[in-house]
């Protein structure tokens, strides 16, 4: 099947019940992604399908269709992406970094849609995203950052 | 003297008022009463025979048939104990009144079945009366199985003597008194067995006629979908209304547009039932999702449809369930829902899957609106499977992750608050009292 | 990990280890054989390797070998910069690579043994690599100055140039670097003065982040290799069962899937993507010999743990005579117990491995990278020699990469497969087959004359760490981790005595961010909690008056209970309406720290953090950002802890499996979190732990103080804190 991935088209030979983080990753090689809980808990595996964040380990490959997949590896090529970034560098947000390519696709995906989020806001976007460094207070300084810029 | 004859007569209308009750109970339609058409014994049916297993399995060695049987019967759900091995019982199940454990079904000698004669199981599963003589509990549901042919209960007895011997005793149950009394459970199977075989309906369709076989003798599906009467016997006047299953609603699966599956597409149906779900239905969860892994998964097609089209002759029956709400908001409304535990939880543990718009994030078996269980005002099955959760992580199959262990009563009461008050027409008002009670079933 | 070093003598710890012998010999190695053999995981580019730590190429490229792994800690930037300060170098001009196992060159100055924990990286390295870095520098000037014929004194150094001011000419390190490194090593090295200093103190960026955010960092779960297999395992649910049999024929039958392979304690099904060897696992019956373990139930865990707590103990401190003064007076008594806890670091186990001609290749990140060598040498029974390890950032290790058994299992896994095979663990198996924080049982007795406490006895029992991971640590009966926190303790109690009491279930144990303070200070928090409550004081007051001794101590404590205005009520919380305010202090890994937390308690028992203020001195600092963003995380680690952190056992096998049931703290679960530093010129302490074990007591406290229970025993249990319980 033809998966489109950051601008990208890439064929791949898989069962369409394979979700999407494995192809991501062991098919294609794209490790930016991260394998967390396996069980949408964690959130370190999100990706957008078309702009929206979603857990790829739960997305069935064979559901996504001509739909343009982001990555983290492609994230910064969007405004958001890029503002999210940026400000994760300047604030220092990051520590292991294991789960913060899902946080950024998370933040970033809010920041798109919501240009000047409010803490509520970054709650309901960012709950599902877990670190163990226990980041949280420089993620959410982090989002408003971004949002100033 | 007045006084007396008044007594008189009121102690007879006490007697009448009780034995026309009682009677209600007792006298009460067929199970499939409903369908036009008279009644045959088997042997004078002119059709193809409703039972056995279905023309594809015809000429198929005995071991599977014998397997496909007791699948179409669904023994295993309930006489395997969770984590145990299959068929050796142990599983607990929580009645108001006790406990009881499902016996081995094993050949083992001791423990399980390996000495029972032929006779001893057909008495066994058409009477619900033990080799001993004893009378077996209606939570066996051999009022159902009664219909089964004996040639069909024979080859699931020879099914279960193919298996390897479980040494593993019967447990037993903690029924207090008077139930526990099981002389009394004689007078029940005489009031609410029929015994007597399945009886195809002359006029109906074979596939009918398949059907009700599948659906009334072997899947025994109104054990759980019929609500009871007081003397636990299965409502038929009320057939598929909706009842209740370890702490779960079974839904009303009468052809009720809005409370049953009046407005289900057949395919939707079969697939439901072949699959554990439909498009925009939800996943077979609790004991209807061990049904369908156990049990209608392993079907033919033919027996499917057979199914569907038996399902969808039962007269429509309401039960006053609200109309299901449609597409939730895109954004939350938190300014409306006044529950911010609830909020949070969802948000955290829940979105990823389900979506903030409850639409399903990234697969519509994660899809919450328009479910019955979420327009359900109790929101028991909400909180069932957030307590249970569903199927195994890793797999493509619908997975759920149990949140039992780590969350509290008052935190899972808020989030299943939240998602009928987000989600369904009816905000429910599960309390966390409500929550250990669910806990408390199985 | 061992007591901190004492601030006083600034005495390392490996003295207290080794009493005292071959301080730093190890070390000192490294840097006087500046041409040592050292070999570094990446390739380095052609140029000159200035001693185990430091090489410079032609072009410029400087690249530090960093002997403490990156995991999140932020080590890899707070040792270049003690390398880069005193080599004049720019920090974002330098490559870092992490150390092979070599313990001569990189072994801890505090373990011996090459390791990263226990909050003692910069304590243990910020002093050598300074000197690796001036040493190089003055090599390097000493090059410049031999080829323009003039004094090195008149030569000044800047961002990788040598210049020579008089003259106006300038060289760059890479033109002299090849003359510098024939040149022997300065024997006398003066280091900067605190005011020269550009880069130590200063909120220098992570030399980390870039890569981290853009998603090119390559963990060890992200090595690729060419023709690579991926697998995934399952041991016996049951805690030391056997595998019994295995129909492997399901699993092979799933497309995909090469081979199963069956060892006699876990099942591997190895494929061509990790998706598919799941499915081959998932597919699979296997049918498990529970073995000894299958009755242990956590009731059990803990009856037995208790009941040890009674037998007697190791003495690890006396002062006085306690017992005696502990037999009548005002005495009060308590019991503080610690549950199990998984790390669950967001990088699950995993490890790549390639067995082939006698020898075997290992791509995984690890804290121990010699105990990885080993471990794997042995579990192929070939000479450590043969195994090369290949390290790599780690995705949070929080202790669970002090271990090397997902190294081991993976290298026993790998020695049946042909060609490299990655090994990545479920989530549920990387919960449930882990070596999790022992279970830790702190008895505490006090007595208490005119509100001062006179006498103090700590008992502390629990399965020891330190015997199995450094065996010659653990001398005359003590677990020196265990105890640490008891032994040496800020206030002022009188006569002491403090005993320790190894009791081994059958459950393995490990370090845990925080350690052994994280029940001995716990303990002891709560319990001076108790006395206060129960002698109607307040508990700051309190402790202030034991800690007349301690200035550093009362310092933090009176910043924290200042900024968070003790005294005045907690303010009020959608999330409940019972209110508390909570404070603790805690000393250790040669830090000072002070919390007060707030919470808010729902009528069913939900505890909600709503503030968490924290005063901390940790000495001299070398990056300050850094520092608090440790301090933030360790409090978010202790928050998740204390609120729900819980590894139980039934029937042998680990009841929790994944985020579901093992339960972290969700940024919409956070409270707000104020960090407060005293400056400070004393020698370094630790910062990755310490706020991980001052949050958990502050809590409890809080959390006694909204309701008037005192829970004994960890997690919060909701039930008992219910209104109404």
């Amino acid at each position: 099947m033809d998966l489109k991935i950051n601008g990208a088209n890439h064929q791949v030979d898989v069962p369409d019940d394979m979700p999407l983080l494995w192809v991501i990753r062991d098919v294609l090689g794209m490790t930016g992604t991260k394998f967390g809980c396996g069980i949408a808990q964690c959130g370190a595996c999100t990706v957008h399908v078309d702009g929206i964040a979603i857990r790829s380990c739960q997305l069935p490959v064979g559901t996504v269709g001509g739909r343009a997949i982001t990555t983290i590896e492609g994230i910064g090529d969007t405004s958001a992406g890029a503002k999210i970034q940026k400000a994760w560098i300047e604030l220092e947000v990051i520590q292991c970094g294991y789960c913060q390519p899902g946080q950024i696709m998370s933040a970033a995906a809010l920041l798109a849609a919501n240009p000047q989020p409010d803490d509520d806001a970054i709650d309901a976007a960012m709950a599902g995203n877990l670190c163990r460094c226990g980041t949280y207070v420089r993620i959410r300084e982090g989002i408003k950052h971004a949002a100033r810029a | 003297m007045r006084i007396r004859r008044v007594l008189v007569l009121i102690a007879g209308a006490i007697v009448v008022a009780v034995a026309a009750i009682v009677g209600w109970m007792v006298f009460q339609p067929g199970p499939y009463a409903f369908a036009k058409g008279s009644p045959v014994d088997l042997a004078a049916y002119k059709g193809r025979p409703p039972t056995g297993v279905p023309p594809e399995l015809a000429h198929a060695d005995a071991a599977t048939r014998g397997e496909y049987l007791i699948r179409m019967a669904d023994c295993e759900a309930c006489h395997t104990a969770k984590g145990g091995s299959r068929f050796a019982g142990g599983r607990p199940f929580v009645l108001p009144f006790g406990t009881i454990y499902t016996p081995n079904l094993t050949p083992d000698p001791d423990t399980g079945i390996g000495k029972w004669s032929d006779a001893q199981f057909l008495n066994a599963v058409h009477k619900g009366i033990a080799p001993d003589g004893s009378h077996y509990y209606p939570a066996f549901p051999y009022a159902s199985y009664t219909m089964l042919t004996d040639a069909d209960v024979l080859a699931i007895k020879a099914y279960l003597f193919s298996l390897k011997p479980v040494h593993q005793a019967n447990r037993p149950n903690t029924f207090g008194f008077p139930v526990n009394q099981r002389w009394l459970m004689a007078i029940w199977a005489r009031l609410f067995n029929p015994d007597h075989r399945f009886r195809p309906v002359e006029g109906q369709s074979e596939a009918w006629n398949r059907g009700a076989y599948l659906v009334e003798a072997a899947g025994h599906c109104g054990e759980c979908h019929t609500p009871r009467n007081l003397l636990q016997a299965l409502d038929q006047r009320r057939k598929f209304a909706g009842g209740v299953a370890e702490g779960w609603n079974a839904y009303n699966i009468s052809t009720d547009r809005n409370d049953g599956i009046g407005d289900w597409p057949p395919d939707d149906l079969a697939v439901y039932l072949a699959a554990g779900h439909a498009k925009g239905r939800g996943v077979a969860s609790g004991p209807m999702g061990e049904a369908v892994a156990l049990s209608l998964a392993h079907l033919t097609k033919s027996d499917i449809a057979a199914i569907v089209t038996y399902l969808r002759s039962v007269p429509a029956m309401a039960s006053g369930l609200p109309k299901a709400a449609g597409p939730a908001p895109a954004t939350p409304k938190l300014a409306n829902i006044d529950n911010p535990v609830g909020k949070r939880l969802f948000e955290g543990n829940c979105v990823g899957c389900h979506a903030w718009t409850g639409a399903g994030a990234a697969a519509d078996h994660a899809r919450l609106t328009g479910l019955r269980s979420v327009n359900d005002p109790s929101a028991a099955n909400v909180v069932q499977i957030i307590l249970n959760g569903r199927g195994k992580p890793g797999t493509p199959k619908p997975y759920m992750p149990s949140f039992a262990r780590s969350y509290s009563d008052a935190e899972i009461a808020a989030v299943a608050n939240y998602i009928t008050a987000r989600f369904g027409s009816t905000p429910s008002k599960v309390t966390p009292a409500d929550v250990a009670a669910f806990r408390k079933e199985n | 990990m061992p007591p901190a070093p004492e601030a006083a003598t600034g005495l390392p710890r490996r003295a207290v280890l080794y009493g005292g012998a071959a301080l730093t010999a190890g070390l000192l190695i490294g840097i006087e054989l500046p041409w040592g053999a050292a070999r570094a995981d990446e390739a380095v580019p052609a140029g000159k390797r200035f001693n185990a730590f430091i090489h410079i190429a032609p072009d410029d490229r400087v690249t530090f070998t960093l002997p403490a792994v990156e995991m999140g800690q932020g080590v890899y930037t707070s040792q270049a910069q003690c390398i880069a300060e005193e080599l004049d170098v720019a920090l974002d001009a330098v490559i870092a690579a992490h150390a092979p196992p070599d313990q001569a060159n990189y072994g801890s100055p505090v373990f011996v043994v090459q390791a990263t924990g226990g909050s003692t990286t910069t304590m243990a390295w910020s002093g050598p690599l300074r000197k690796a870095g001036a040493t190089a520098r003055a090599m390097l000037v000493a090059a410049a100055a031999a080829r323009w014929r003039v004094d090195a004194g008149s030569l000044t150094t800047e961002s990788g140039v040598i210049a020579h001011g008089p003259s106006g000419r300038s060289i760059r390190y890479g033109e002299v670097a090849d003359a510098a490194s024939r040149l022997s090593p300065p024997t006398e090295i003066k280091l900067k003065e605190p005011a020269q200093f550009r880069l130590i103190g200063k909120p220098m960026h992570r030399i980390d982040t870039p890569d981290k955010a853009a998603g090119k960092t390559v963990y060890g779960i992200d090595r690729m290799l060419p023709g690579m297999k991926f697998a995934t395992l399952m041991a016996s649910p049951v805690l030391g069962g056997k595998v019994g049999s295995v129909d492997q024929s399901k699993a092979l039958a799933v497309p995909g899937v090469a081979q199963v392979v069956v060892l006699d304690d876990l099942v591997a099904v190895v494929a061509g993507n990790t998706w598919t060897a799941m499915q081959g696992l998932n597919a699979l019956a296997i049918e498990w010999a529970p073995g000894t373990n299958a009755g242990l139930d956590q009731a059990q865990l803990w009856t037995n743990l208790e009941k040890a707590s009674l037998g007697p103990g190791v003495v690890a401190k006396r002062q006085g005579d306690a017992p005696a003064k502990l037999r009548d007076g005002d005495v009060f008594e308590e019991s503080y117990e610690l549950p199990y806890l998984a790390h669950a670091p967001m990088e699950m186990t995993n490890c790549t491995v390639h067995v082939h001609d006698g020898g075997c290749e290992v791509w995984t990140g690890t804290q121990v990278p010699g105990f990885a060598q080993t471990g794997a040498a042995k579990a192929l029974g070939i000479a450590p020699e043969k195994v090369t390890i290949n390290n790599h950032m780690i995705g949070g290790g929080f202790g669970r990469r002090l271990e090397v058994d997902g190294v081991i299992k993976a290298v026993r896994i790998a020695a049946h497969v042909d060609g490299p095979v990655k090994v990545t663990w479920s989530r549920e198996e990387d919960i449930r087959q882990q070596l999790y924080r022992p279970l830790y049982h702190e008895r505490l007795k006090a007595r208490v004359e005119n509100g001062r406490i006179i006498a103090w006895h700590h008992r502390v029992t629990g399965g020891s760490v330190m015997a199995h991971w450094l065996p010659p640590a653990f001398k005359d009966g003590i677990d020196s981790d265990a105890v640490d926190g008891a032994t040496e303790v800020p206030y002022a109690v009188g006569d002491r005595l403090v005993e320790y009491i190894r009791h081994e279930s059958a459950v393995p144990v490990a370090f845990w961010r925080g350690v052994g303070p994280n029940g001995s200070i716990f303990a002891m928090e709560c319990f001076l909690d108790l006395i206060a409550s129960k002698t109607g004081v307040d508990p700051l007051a309190f402790r202030r008056g034991m800690l007349d001794g301690t200035p550093r101590a009362l310092g933090v404590l009176n910043l924290a209970a200042d900024k968070a205005g003790w005294g005045t009520a907690a303010p009020p919380s959608p999330f409940g309406t019972r209110r508390g305010r909570g404070i603790a202090l805690m000393n250790a890994f040669g830090s000072f720290l002070a919390a007060v937390a707030d919470v808010a308690v729902s009528d069913a028992g939900d505890v909600r953090v709503t503030r968490l203020v924290i005063a901390a001195d940790v000495g001299k600092v070398v990056n300050p950002d850094i520092l608090e963003a440790q301090i933030q995380g360790g409090a978010v680690f202790g928050l998740s802890a204390v609120l729900f952190g819980k590894i139980s056992f039934a029937g042998g096998q680990v009841e929790q499996g994944n985020f579901n049931d093992y339960r972290i703290l969700r940024i919409d679960e956070m409270p707000a979190i104020e960090v407060h530093v005293v400056p400070s010129t004393a020698d370094f302490g630790g910062i990755g732990e310490p706020g991980t074990v001052v949050t958990q007591p502050a809590i409890a406290n809080a959390v006694f103080a909204a309701t008037g229970v005192q829970l004994t025993r960890m997690p919060i249990d909701r039930a008992l804190i219910a209104k109404g319980a």
